[in-house]
């Protein structure tokens, strides 16, 4: 056993000693690297925070029932009673045109405007908590309710989230496409790195070949480089995150006290973060087998 | 230990290299093999190893037939060998020490165990004192003692020496021919090739002459 992890210990370091004979070269390699993972990486922890974001955000769908203007004391109290009967509605707050106008006063700046107005222009609503969650039937709940008589507009007040929803949904997707588009790029670096490293060793595998080795062998030292050459790559995907948050969460602060939040970005978890220095170790590991399947064969001893 | 039955070796264009060979070494047996250059020397010693393979015939190693062997059982085939070559082969990008521990990685052998047989084979051959260098600083015949470091450091059975004493001068061939002979005399079978008169000088050594790809 002891041979076994010697002879694991020995492979990384002289993968590290490979990937530093020339210092440039390894540091600009490990760079490419780690500077293509960045831009999906960092994508998809702007995915992750904005997603938060809608996190604390009123999450409860709600649909506002304006009713017709002017609508007298009977039929607001007909649509009180329909709403409590419904099966699909949990709950209503009934706002006043008065009370709704007086909340516009308090929480705009249009108060002195409202203040010149002759006569009330808002109408009586309900604020209405429905059962059901998903789009769709809460599409059938709102259609259903805008069809009431003395109803004039039901208005869903999470549309926004869904339509936010959408665009989180395109972001992760083209996240994807560049995470894959990448990942290619990231193998085919740790392929032609290797490609040069057995031209260079050309003489090392033909007399481990002389004296015994098996494939097997001789494959593990290029499948170290590879997979710590994705692995170094994968650190410096993180520091580039780490500082690239940073420095955007400086001007971010400024917006987000405009608007009285304490919002900042946040970096990768640890969950992802290792999840990520998997992956890139696991794209260095397999560009170098494809490297070495294609290139190793065609090396036989004289 | 080696038999040959009958062997032929032609190489791509139609250079005859071996034709029709046949001869036995016994194990434990120590045996010469003669011949100018280019008669066949070295293509017969590439066949035992499995680095070519013959064209008719068979050669047994171990009564194993190695012309026939899969590529993935050629290593082991090759664990048994030691191997001295001509031409040396010796890796310049690490010391004395770590080019005759190579064969040991490839065996997996634990590195305390190898430790100990590195400097040991490297004691036989007199540079135990220059593990630290890099073959380079090596002279001709120092390079051709790592090689046989190298070579038996894995205690094969069998040991095959292409023109071991090459280039060297007859003082350094003697010291050669010293250390093949201790290694005979711990059980070894040795096919050394030569054209050597110094080393052929050597009474009680049976050989296999070739003459242009034929036994002579």
């Amino acid at each position: 056993m002891t041979g076994k992890f010697g002879h694991q210990r020995f492979l990384v370091q002289s993968a590290l000693r490979r990937i530093f004979a020339s210092p440039l070269g390894g540091i600009l390699n490990i760079l490419v690297i780690g500077i293509a993972l960045s831009l999906p990486a960092g994508m998809y922890a702007l995915l992750k925070n904005v997603q938060t974001l809608a996190g604390q955000l009123p999450g409860k769908p709600e649909i506002s029932l304006f009713l017709v203007a002017d609508s007298n004391d009977e039929a607001i109290e007909k649509i009180r009673t329909k709403i409590a009967q419904h099966p699909d509605i949990a709950g209503s707050r009934f706002v006043s045109r008065d009370a709704a106008l007086r909340q516009l006063q308090a929480g705009s700046a249009l108060g002195d405007v409202i203040e010149a107005l002759e006569h009330n222009p808002l109408p009586d609503a309900f604020v209405i908590t429905p059962r059901v969650d998903t789009a769709a039937a809460l599409k059938r709940l709102r259609d259903e309710l805008a069809d009431w008589g003395g109803v004039d507009l039901a208005q869903m007040d999470s549309d926004w989230a869904y339509k936010l929803e959408a665009l989180l949904g395109f972001g992760r997707m083209l996240a994807l496409i560049l995470g894959a588009l990448f990942s290619v790029a990231l193998i085919a670096v740790t392929f032609n790195t290797i490609r040069l490293q057995i031209l260079t060793q050309r003489e090392e595998i033909e007399v481990a070949r002389l004296i015994g080795a098996t494939n097997a062998f001789i494959r593990q030292p290029f499948l170290f480089f590879g997979a710590i050459q994705g692995l170094l790559g994968g650190i410096v995907t993180l520091m580039i995150l780490a500082i690239g948050i940073r420095l955007a969460n400086i001007p971010l602060a400024e917006v987000a006290r405009l608007y009285s939040s304490d919002f900042r970005l946040q970096i990768l978890g640890w969950g992802d973060s290792l999840s990520l220095l998997l992956f890139s170790l696991y794209l260095g590991w397999l560009g170098a087998w494809l490297s070495v399947s294609r290139h190793l064969s065609r090396i036989t001893p004289r | 230990m080696i038999r040959f039955n009958q062997v032929s070796k032609r190489y791509p264009g139609g250079y005859e290299a071996l034709k029709n060979v046949s001869f036995n070494v016994a194990e434990g047996e120590m045996v010469f093999l003669t011949g100018h250059s280019g008669a066949g020397k070295s293509t017969l010693l590439k066949l035992i190893a499995a680095i070519e393979r013959p064209n008719s015939g068979s050669v047994l190693v171990n009564n194993q037939n190695v012309g026939v062997l899969k590529e993935a059982a050629l290593p082991y085939l090759r664990r048994n060998l030691g191997i001295v070559f001509q031409d040396h082969k010796l890796l310049f990008d690490r010391s004395v020490f770590d080019n005759v521990l190579l064969p040991l990685q490839i065996c997996g052998f634990e590195p305390r165990e190898s430790s100990k047989r590195v400097r040991a084979a490297l004691d036989k051959v007199g540079l135990l004192k220059r593990e630290k260098l890099n073959p380079v600083a090596l002279s001709g015949g120092e390079q051709q003692r790592l090689c046989i470091a190298r070579a038996i450091v894995n205690r094969p059975a069998i040991l095959l020496a292409d023109e071991p004493t090459g280039n060297l001068d007859a003082d350094y061939s003697r010291e050669i021919m010293e250390i093949f002979r201790s290694f005979h005399q711990v059980g070894a079978t040795l096919l050394i090739s030569t054209h050597d008169q110094s080393v052929l000088e050597d009474e009680g050594v049976r050989r296999i002459a070739l003459k242009s790809g034929e036994l002579a």
